[in-house]
């Protein structure tokens, strides 16, 4: 490396204080939002709350988990998500298998096929419509269906299976293995990094769609965590709930005390970091894979 | 496969026909089959579905029994004087994100490219993909707590340092919607939209950093010179597929942000109310043509823009 002039070094300088406050916007939100959750509500509403707890406390937490809604909201988005990714990946890989056999008799009006609906679609009102007369209102299935066969993730698949040698397919073939049999038995134990990444990504998709749930979700007992954090967002639910930690208890004055301490914004931010924390989980995760994903995906042109 | 049939032919003495080489082959065709039943079903019926924008479409009468109505929905729509406060919104949000959001994430991909410091340049990587990664209700939910007016971080800035006396009721005041949409627009996705770029970055020659630091070029020269002109064709994909979507001004994120409904005549873009025409209120027909109407504009956009670029010598397909 050789010695950096004046220039350069002046531009480094610009660069690290830059990058160092980009950081900090980014992460500053999330912080403060962790900082009020764990602080009495009634502490935050006097202000100055900004890097650490005043009054540190469990209590927006303890009326958070008190609320059945919220548990139940929660179980249905892990519900979701594993259903929705597990159908979603296996038949995307079958999908893809079978397009990437060249054998295939077809091959290029299927694909053909597939990839139109890449650039055309029926839009929000039909399909909301169709579903509609399908039935799907109100079922947990309308989240997991529609979007079972997912063509990006194909093409993904796709050129990655092409790109295995072509004599792995073949000497089980001739060993007498059915295609599920090299699909499952040979493909995908090789394929991890594949499955893997595009697992992450329809996971992460599922949890956090609160949209398609807002829409066809009309019966509370359906509504996964992110649709709930959104109503929670814009209506004051959060009395109501306050009323409901009092109410369904014996010892109502105790519970009263607790209460009392909590605000809507301390409740809110704790409901947040609940929704936020599965994703925090498997961030790491995420990031081992995603940027290989990115790049597949964008390389497929 | 030439070769295959070949054999085959020779062993039976005349060509299998079409039907038999596809039974032979019914279990890959099974593997491909019912998931194009499956497209069939939720894509292409929903494509057929948009005819309902010439269609007084009714819930008993389904797709195929609702009478047809011609363009009475688009003259409704093109004549409403929601048109051209929607248009404007539209136009006016997706060239705000066009020239701030699309150049953030290249500015970032070259200050990471300048770091030295291979933790600090992972720190801040690690730190800038996380927002991509929480949904718009989470975010939502930031942005509402940063700017509240009930001690909200950004107000107890501002008064701390005397630029104002009073809390600003920030996601109230239509002047700084766009701001607020662009900025956390900007805020969720420019770490993980630098990605490409800084993949783009990685694959140069370093020969030729060296050549021009060797000729006297500065790191400044050598972004300019080197680093800008060998990611261009990158650049140059993405800007189309960004101008092919200029009228995707938004959705989540304003369904998210602007809850307000003072803020409508600032927020509202063809897909908004499309969701609030449909959806809300149930013009499920006014509401299709809306959309279609967008559709169909985009599709020009974006061979428009794809013509543009083959021009400069680079091409979607």
């Amino acid at each position: 490396m050789m010695k950096l002039s004046a220039g350069d070094k002046f531009l480094q300088v610009i660069i690290y204080a830059t990058l160092l406050l980009l950081g900090f916007i980014t992460l500053y939100p999330f912080w403060n939002s962790l900082v009020i959750s764990f602080n009495m509500g009634s502490d935050t509403a006097l202000g100055g709350i900004t890097f650490w707890p005043r009054s540190p406390t469990l209590d927006n937490y303890e009326v958070v988990f008190r609320d059945s809604r919220i548990g139940h909201a929660f179980l249905i988005s892990i519900m979701r998500t594993i259903v929705g990714t597990t159908l979603s990946v296996m038949f995307t890989a079958i999908l893809a298998y079978g397009l990437s056999r060249h054998e295939l008799m077809g091959r290029k009006i299927y694909m053909v096929f597939c990839i139109i609906t890449m650039y055309f679609s029926g839009g929000l009102i039909p399909t909301f419509l169709l579903l509609r007369e399908f039935g799907m209102m109100d079922t947990f299935w309308v989240l997991v269906i529609p979007g079972m066969i997912s063509v990006y993730n194909m093409i993904i698949f796709r050129t990655f299976f092409l790109g295995l040698p072509a004599g792995l397919v073949e000497s089980a073939r001739i060993d007498g293995c059915n295609h599920i049999g090299v699909l499952t038995r040979i493909i995908l134990p090789i394929s991890g990094p594949v499955v893997a990444t595009l697992s992450l990504f329809t996971a992460v998709y599922h949890w956090n769609d609160w949209f398609s749930a807002s829409i066809y979700i009309n019966n509370p007992d359906l509504i996964p965590i992110q649709t709930l954090l959104k109503q929670i967002l814009n209506s004051n639910i959060v009395t109501d709930q306050l009323q409901k930690a009092i109410g369904s208890s014996a010892a109502a004055q105790d519970r009263l005390a607790l209460v009392q301490s909590v605000t809507s914004k301390s409740l809110i931010m704790a409901t947040t970091m609940v929704a936020t924390l599965p994703i925090i989980m498997v961030y790491p995760f995420l990031q081992k894979y995603f940027v290989k994903g990115v790049l597949i995906g964008s390389l497929k042109e | 496969m030439e070769i295959e049939r070949k054999v085959i032919t020779r062993a039976k003495g005349k060509p299998l026909s079409w039907w038999t080489r596809w039974f032979r082959q019914w279990d890959i065709q099974l593997m491909v089959i019912p998931a194009m039943m499956f497209i069939f079903v939720f894509s292409y019926l929903p494509m057929y579905g948009v005819l309902m924008a010439f269609q007084d479409y009714q819930l008993f009468g389904g797709f195929f029994h609702s009478p047809w109505v011609g363009l009475k929905h688009f003259e409704a729509f093109f004549n409403s004087p929601d048109f051209w406060t929607v248009m404007r919104n539209t136009i006016v949000i997706s060239l705000l994100k066009l020239c701030i959001g699309f150049p953030a994430p290249i500015l970032l991909a070259l200050m990471l490219n300048e770091i030295r410091l291979m933790l600090f340049k992972r720190i801040i990587q690690t730190v800038s993909y996380l927002p991509h990664f929480l949904s718009w209700v989470i975010v939502g939910g930031f942005v509402g707590s940063m700017l509240s007016t009930d001690n909200g971080s950004v107000n107890m800035l501002l008064m701390s340092l005397h630029l104002t006396s009073e809390p600003i009721s920030f996601l109230s005041v239509p002047e700084y919607f766009w701001g607020i949409l662009v900025g956390t627009g900007i805020w969720k996705e420019m770490g993980f939209a630098a990605i490409v770029y800084l993949a783009a970055i990685a694959g140069i020659d370093p020969h030729l950093y060296e050549a021009a630091s060797i000729d006297g070029a500065g790191r400044f020269k050598q972004i300019q010179l080197i680093t800008l002109p060998c990611i261009r064709p990158v650049i140059i994909i993405f800007l189309i597929l960004a101008v092919g979507n200029i009228l995707n001004a938004g959705f989540e994120d304003i369904l998210i942000l602007a809850t307000n409904p003072i803020l409508r005549d600032v927020s509202d873009v063809i897909d908004t109310y499309v969701y609030r025409m449909g959806i809300l209120n149930n013009r499920f027909s006014y509401a299709a043509a809306a959309g279609l109407f967008k559709a169909v504009v985009s599709i020009g956009l974006l061979a428009l823009a794809n013509k543009a670029a083959r021009k400069m010598g680079s091409s979607l397909w």
